[in-house]
């Protein structure tokens, strides 16, 4: 049994956490933080020339060709250092939806860029309330146009591509939905930032008015497609997650060690002890439940839905546990701007939404282990 | 990342499933399945006998305490070999139960400290089976708190004297020896004035009583010693220095990995997966799912968390910290799991005789169990603050004891 990484992959963890500690400090995601810039593009274009962007992307396609066990190295330590940029969305979202469902022709557009850095992507899924289901999805396509709005999607305001569900059929089905691909320079999409959670990933608003749209995939294979799309999503963010929360867990020990109160080292009150072990705990799980998510997504295999959705739980769990303890080990000063806790919280709680909520990932968990036993 | 055998592995893993098929008491195996937690019991025969006879087939094959070394009876296996080992043996490891602390805790503890003679002597037979061991160290007045036990022995000629009392010794009843902690000076501080045994558990003067759980099972025991004479011969380490020797003993404790701990969430999955509600089935209720979804990551991330270690085991590394994590998440766990389990079942969870009750009163008993295994073998307070000192580096408690000479501490809380 090797259920680890290899020595390769934690050579590219360590080179990743090595860039990141120099071009991702604190300073650095403040300057997005206070609004001073919508993400950092210097830092993204660090990414790209680090190869990280295209890590999972084919070589055929300007990628490194590696893999997805390299990818979830990397989102780990993008998580750590809550690297202010658009790589969710467009490496895990709007990159593996070509990957599963683009033509020769789409991947060769728009992969190239996107390991290059040129290009961002997103998917435009939610509008308005609610989890993922097709029957939220209102936004209509018809001869070739999109008409509808979407809100919120991640980094819609710097993107430079959509991938957007749209409805194509009301038969009540799965098979109503339909993937397009949008240019969105090309016009006809109205961008509007929304504030949000967490400011160091930008949300939006995106209003489209008889908008060119290019399908992506078959039509009436949308909903196929995007369940795959957000189970290799829900296993790179919850990677992500576990670097946020070991993150939080870290800088909690850190201040409890180095705090002194009523004459001695706050960490040694049990109190604050064993909130911290807690932590551990979640993290521990969280880390577990993820590598075995990797494990998965790397061999494509049958076991993937069900892995995805406990990684997406449990590292849910876990970095909000972590991010919202590690204040209260703080006490007062981790509820100021200045201490970098509250960007941990902020990104915490977001990502625990965006994939859609806990309670739809959790729903979806009981069903796919219900299908399994009854395979 | 794979969860492959190596070619060694595999090969080890069709031997050992080949002799298990053709040699294992395949008659008690359904049986064995079932049971979750707390001491195994067979209806149709009695446990300790078959335990014994099986360990003993094993032992004569050369499958007993595989990481043992072969002179002491063991087969000087690698650890993943022994966990590939348990993995095959699957339900039939439930047997081994009573041999658990001798081979795990007093064995390696006799291993490390005992005279050469004393190791050839005893340590094959605790293997086999044949003779069964038991460990005292917990006191009424030392439990979380070891170092504080009370238990004397005093020097004459070259014997020890022992007199005292200990608690919560698993087996004793059955057991044939013991490995005693006791105290040899109590004028020190308490850490300093401790020294390890082994003994007869027949010697003169031991006295074993079962302790009525509040369960209403008995595992444990009460032992009294009155007047115990043990020769010097069969101390273990120096005098005064059985709280090292007792740290070899607990490390031991917490080494065991791959065994899988009880969590109650296959009980509870399956049982919802057919139950009923007033609004239709369990399974499909909002509310049942969400406490589904929340148990079945903690249960997954425990099984892969295990799996992690056997990998490091696999490649010859030793377990990160990580393992520390299981019996804290399981012991808590299952006690939710079985007041979750009698809370869907309304007004009739009151109910627990086997024959009456829901599911065969298997949640009444895990619920009447499961606050025993958030203490024993380290309460959950401790197992936090193991993992917050020895995992995240945070400081030890203060101890207002330490410098203290034993005789000289409070020992009643209020007047």
């Amino acid at each position: 049994m090797n259920f680890d990484f290899s020595d390769d992959q934690k050579q590219l963890r360590d080179q990743a956490r090595k860039f990141l500690t120099e071009k991702c400090s604190s300073k650095a995601v403040r300057v997005v933080l206070d609004g001073k810039a919508p993400y950092d593009k210097e830092l993204w274009k660090g990414l790209a020339e680090m190869g990280f962007l295209g890590v999972a992307i084919p070589e055929e396609f300007g990628g490194a060709g590696a893999g997805h066990l390299e990818l979830c190295v990397i989102a780990e330590e993008m998580g750590r250092a809550n690297a202010p940029v658009p790589f969710s969305s467009t490496v895990y979202l709007a990159a593996e939806a070509l990957l599963i469902a683009g033509s020769d022709a789409q991947k060769k557009k728009w992969l190239p860029a996107i390991a290059s850095g040129e290009a961002i992507g997103t998917l435009a899924l939610f509008e308005g309330k609610g989890n993922p289901s097709p029957k939220n999805v209102k936004l209509t396509a018809a001869n070739g146009v999109l008409n509808g709005v979407k809100r919120p999607v991640a980094d819609g305001a710097v993107a430079d591509f959509a991938v957007v569900a749209a409805r194509t059929a009301s038969s009540g089905r799965d098979n109503d939905i339909s993937l397009f691909l949008i240019d969105l320079k090309a016009g006809g999409v109205e961008v509007k930032s929304l504030t949000n959670l967490d400011p160091t990933r930008g949300q939006a608003e995106m209003t489209f008015k008889d908008c060119k749209a290019e399908p992506l995939g078959a039509v009436g294979e949308g909903w196929s497609i995007l369940t795959q799309v957000l189970d290799r999503a829900a296993v790179l963010c919850a990677f992500e997650q576990v670097g946020g929360a070991d993150r939080a867990l870290e800088m909690g020990r850190d201040y409890a060690l180095d705090r002194i109160a009523f004459g001695r080292q706050i960490g040694s009150f049990q109190a604050v002890k064993h909130m911290l072990a807690d932590m551990y705990v979640s993290a521990t799980l969280a880390r577990s439940n993820s590598y075995y998510g990797a494990w998965a997504l790397s061999t494509n295999a049958a076991e993937l839905p069900e892995a995805a959705a406990a990684a997406r739980i449990s590292a849910t769990q876990a970095f909000q546990h972590c991010a919202k303890n590690n204040i209260q080990v703080h006490g007062g000063m981790g509820f100021t701007w200045e201490f970098d806790c509250h960007m941990y919280y902020r990104r915490a709680n977001a990502m625990a939404l965006g994939l859609g909520s806990l309670s739809y990932w959790e729903d979806q968990l009981i069903d796919r282990m219900r299908k399994k036993n009854a395979a | 990342m794979n969860f492959d055998d190596t070619p060694q592995e595999a090969e080890f893993r069709a031997t050992a499933r080949a002799w298990i098929a053709a040699n294992a008491p395949k008659q008690y195996e359904e049986e064995l399945r079932k049971s979750s937690l707390g001491r195994t019991q067979l209806k149709s025969a009695n446990i300790l006998e078959v335990a014994k006879a099986w360990q003993k087939k094993k032992a004569d094959a050369g499958w007993a305490c595989l990481h043992w070394p072969k002179e002491y009876g063991g087969r000087g296996s690698s650890p993943i070999e022994r966990v590939i080992w348990q993995q095959e043996e699957g339900p039939f490891g439930k047997l081994s139960q009573m041999f658990i602390i001798g081979h795990g805790m007093c064995g390696p503890t006799m291993m490390a400290f005992a005279r050469e003679e004393h190791k050839r002597t005893y340590l094959p037979p605790l293997a086999s089976g044949e003779k069964v061991w038991c460990q005292l160290f917990s006191e009424p007045a030392g439990g979380s708190d070891v170092a504080g036990l009370r238990t004397r022995a005093e020097k004459d000629g070259d014997d020890w004297v022992i007199n005292g009392q200990k608690i919560w010794t698993s087996g004793a009843h059955y057991s044939d020896y013991g490995i005693l902690l006791t105290r040899t000076d109590p004028t020190v501080p308490k850490h300093k004035g401790l020294t390890m045994f082994f003994l007869d558990m027949k010697s003169p003067g031991v006295e074993v009583r079962p302790i009525k759980q509040a369960s209403g099972a008995s595992d444990f025991n009460e032992v009294y010693f009155t007047n115990v004479r043990i020769p010097d011969h069969q101390r273990l380490g120096e005098v005064g220095d059985g709280w090292n020797v007792s740290l070899t003993t607990l490390m031991n404790e917490r080494m065991s990995i791959g065994a899988g701990v009880a969590t109650g969430f296959p009980e509870l999955f399956e049982y919802c997966s057919s139950l009923m509600l007033d609004d239709g089935p369990a399974i499909e209720d909002r509310a049942v799912r969400s406490k589904l979804a929340n148990w079945a990551v903690k249960a997954s991330g425990l099984r892969y968390t295990s799996m992690r270690a056997i990998s490091a085991l696999s490649k010859g590394e030793r377990p990160g910290p990580e393992n520390s994590i299981g019996k804290l998440v399981a012991g808590s766990m299952i006690q939710d799991v079985a007041t979750y389990a009698l809370d869907l079942q309304g007004a009739a969870g009151v109910v627990s005789g086997p024959e009456d009750a829901e599911v065969a009163g298997r949640f009444q008993a895990m619920l009447l169990r499961a606050p025993g295994t958030r203490v024993e073998g380290g309460t959950d307070e401790i197992m936090r603050n193991i993992i917050a000192e020895r995992v995240l580096g945070l400081p030890g408690d203060i101890r207002v004891d330490k410098d203290v000479p034993f005789n000289k501490i409070p020992t009643k809380g209020r007047g």
